[in-house]
């Protein structure tokens, strides 16, 4: 082994040292790095948030009183959508591969397929929807922006859903079904039961990625300057592409403001989920 | 005896299982179609021109392929010796400060990419200008080692908890017979834990390559999005992803056509890649079940 010709110690030492002495570095540069982008947005962020920032409408430039709450109404239509659309088949699926899908060329199939969908760029689904969904009906539309990110959605939940139910051990399986229960039934209210707490983190985690989709929502939802009422046949705001077309494609200070603000708003969203999904789920499970 | 509920339950399952392999093919099916105007017109030629020229209408891909390429690698050289020693850092610290770290890493890959884009537009462009621009006169701050950078900020924390994983596959047996024969910290890491998570840390690379690959937001704002071959590092450029981002709206007939067939390459392009690291990652999981 090379690690084990005779060398000076001093030199296997030295090395070892500076090594170590550059993965700290490297940790403080990455840390540090995320650190910085953190701030940036929560200090410009704050000073844009106030009252009617969140609750007014946004507004083109030079009206005065503009916010983001369509958007963010929006943003919260096109998730809810989506959840509602993708997670019943999802956990299907996730069902078929844990209980049925152990061995055979269709269920590998499958799961090659889930895992290479997870890996997506989400702009291909944006494209994808577009022609699917938004050519025929001829109109841009949030529903559009919830059919592109339930697909982005999809193999998340499958896989994770999965990973779970393949963790419940096949004791508690085989005691369902040596009371008599059919298969149908000891999957759903014993091996889901178990694993539940691992289903609900799985499909907040993926609701809390997908909130912050912004490429696939280019193509379908677009965007508008009102309230979502025309849910299913008109342009839907949404936060993220409302800081897209202001931090990109407008010139004025107050915009970019208000980009940060949304920024702001959808960082602490996810973060938050993320961080809430995290400490109640795991604390169950320690409990139990 | 079979019960009827459980046939249904199956089929059930099994159908919406299917859906996942219906989407994928129709990914293909459906951007074969819409580029087929593009193809006819351009022929393979389309993979080898510069042009594009919305006038004349034509249309080719590479400088658009190259831009993803350079953006890519570019993440690539910085985020992998990065994510590998902080993979290796968290795994041997202290279990507290470990724990803590591998938590920030999970949150940070949680951060959606357009605040990566906005941070890089309003804070990384002016701080690069006035970095390079005494060097370089006509740099502004946008182009491919802007985009690179914000890149592989990105793509770290994805890298890196895929390896933090590999490495703590390792059995602890193996990294204790290691020291007792007097290895140190790291050539144990570099003798035992790479060599014996090697397959896991290509499949972590590869799945952040793809990542880069057909990341949108991060690049759309620092790129620049100009449509021409690139010149050196510190042109403005444009890559795949960008360029379907900001000409799609106003595209018409041919060029959207273009547009499609962008998209079916950068399509192909990162299900190579996915099959690549699916490949790796799968090995992986053989051998330690």
């Amino acid at each position: 082994m090379r690690g084990l010709t005779r060398r000076p110690l001093f030199f296997r030492k030295l090395t070892n040292l500076l090594v170590q002495i550059f993965s700290i570095l490297t940790l403080c540069v990455a840390v540090g790095g995320m650190l910085w982008i953190l701030c940036t947005i929560f200090w410009h962020g704050w000073q844009t948030l106030s009252w009617g920032f969140l609750t007014n409408p946004s507004k083109p430039y030079g009206i005065p009183d503009a916010g983001i709450a369509n958007a963010l109404l929006g943003t919260f239509l096109i998730t809810l959508c989506a959840a509602v659309l993708t997670i019943p088949p999802a956990l299907l699926a996730g069902v078929y591969l844990a209980e049925f899908g152990k061995k055979g060329a269709l269920p590998q199939a499958l799961r090659f397929c889930a895992n290479i969908m997870m890996g997506m760029p989400s702009i291909i689904v944006g494209l994808f929807v577009y022609t699917i969904l938004v050519v025929p009906t001829g109109c841009f539309s949030g529903f559009a922006g919830s059919v592109a990110l339930g697909i982005i959605m999809f193999p998340v939940i499958m896989r994770t859903t999965e990973d779970m139910l393949l963790m419940v051990p096949d004791s508690l399986r085989e005691s369902g079904l040596a009371l008599g229960m059919t298969r149908a039934r000891a999957t759903v209210c014993i091996v889901c039961r178990a694993a539940k707490n691992g289903l609900v983190t799985g499909i907040l985690l993926s609701i809390a990625r997908v909130s912050g989709e912004t490429a696939p929502l280019l193509f379908t939802a677009l965007f508008c300057d009102q309230w979502p009422t025309h849910f299913f046949t008109q342009p839907t705001a949404s936060a993220p592409v409302l800081m897209t077309e202001y931090a990109a494609n407008s010139p004025f200070e107050q915009m970019h403001q208000a980009a940060w603000g949304a920024a702001l708003v959808i960082l602490a969203v996810v973060l938050t989920i993320n961080i809430l999904t995290r400490v109640i789920f795991r604390e169950k499970k320690h409990a139990n | 005896m079979k019960q009827k509920s459980d046939v249904i339950f199956y089929w059930l399952t099994l159908m919406s299982a299917s859906l996942i392999g219906l989407l994928m093919v129709g990914f293909f099916v459906q951007m074969l179609f819409s580029s087929h105007a593009a193809w006819a017109k351009f022929g393979l030629g389309f993979l080898t021109s510069s042009e594009w020229d919305p006038v004349k209408e034509d249309f080719g891909a590479l400088s658009c392929i190259l831009g993803t390429l350079i953006t890519t690698l570019i993440a690539l050289a910085i985020a992998v010796p990065l994510a590998f020693v902080s993979a290796l850092f968290i795994v041997d610290a202290p279990p507290f400060l470990g724990r803590i770290l591998s938590q920030a890493i999970d949150l940070l890959a949680a951060i959606p990419s357009v605040i990566y884009g906005m941070w890089g537009l309003f804070v990384l462009c002016p701080i690069m200008q006035s970095l390079f621009q005494p060097i370089f006169p006509d740099y502004n701050g946008f182009g491919y080692l802007t985009a690179g950078l914000i890149l592989s900020l990105m793509i770290l924390p994805y890298i890196c908890a895929v390896m933090r994983d590999v490495f703590r596959m390792t059995p602890p047996m193996l990294r204790e017979s290691a020291f007792g024969l007097g290895c140190t910290r790291w050539e144990t890491a570099r003798d035992i834990v790479l060599r014996y998570g090697l397959r896991g840390v290509l499949g972590g690379i590869f799945v952040g390559l793809g990542r880069a690959l057909g990341e949108t937001m991060a690049v759309l704002f620092v790129i620049g999005n100009v449509m021409k071959a690139p010149e050196s590092l510190m042109s403005s450029g444009a890559t795949i992803a960008a360029t379907l981002a900001n000409n799609f709206a106003e595209a018409e007939g041919v060029q959207k056509s273009a547009l499609f067939a962008l998209g079916l390459i950068l399509l192909a392009m990162s299900f190579g890649i996915q099959i690549v690291a699916q490949y790796y990652l799968s090995r992986t999981g053989e051998r330690r079940s």
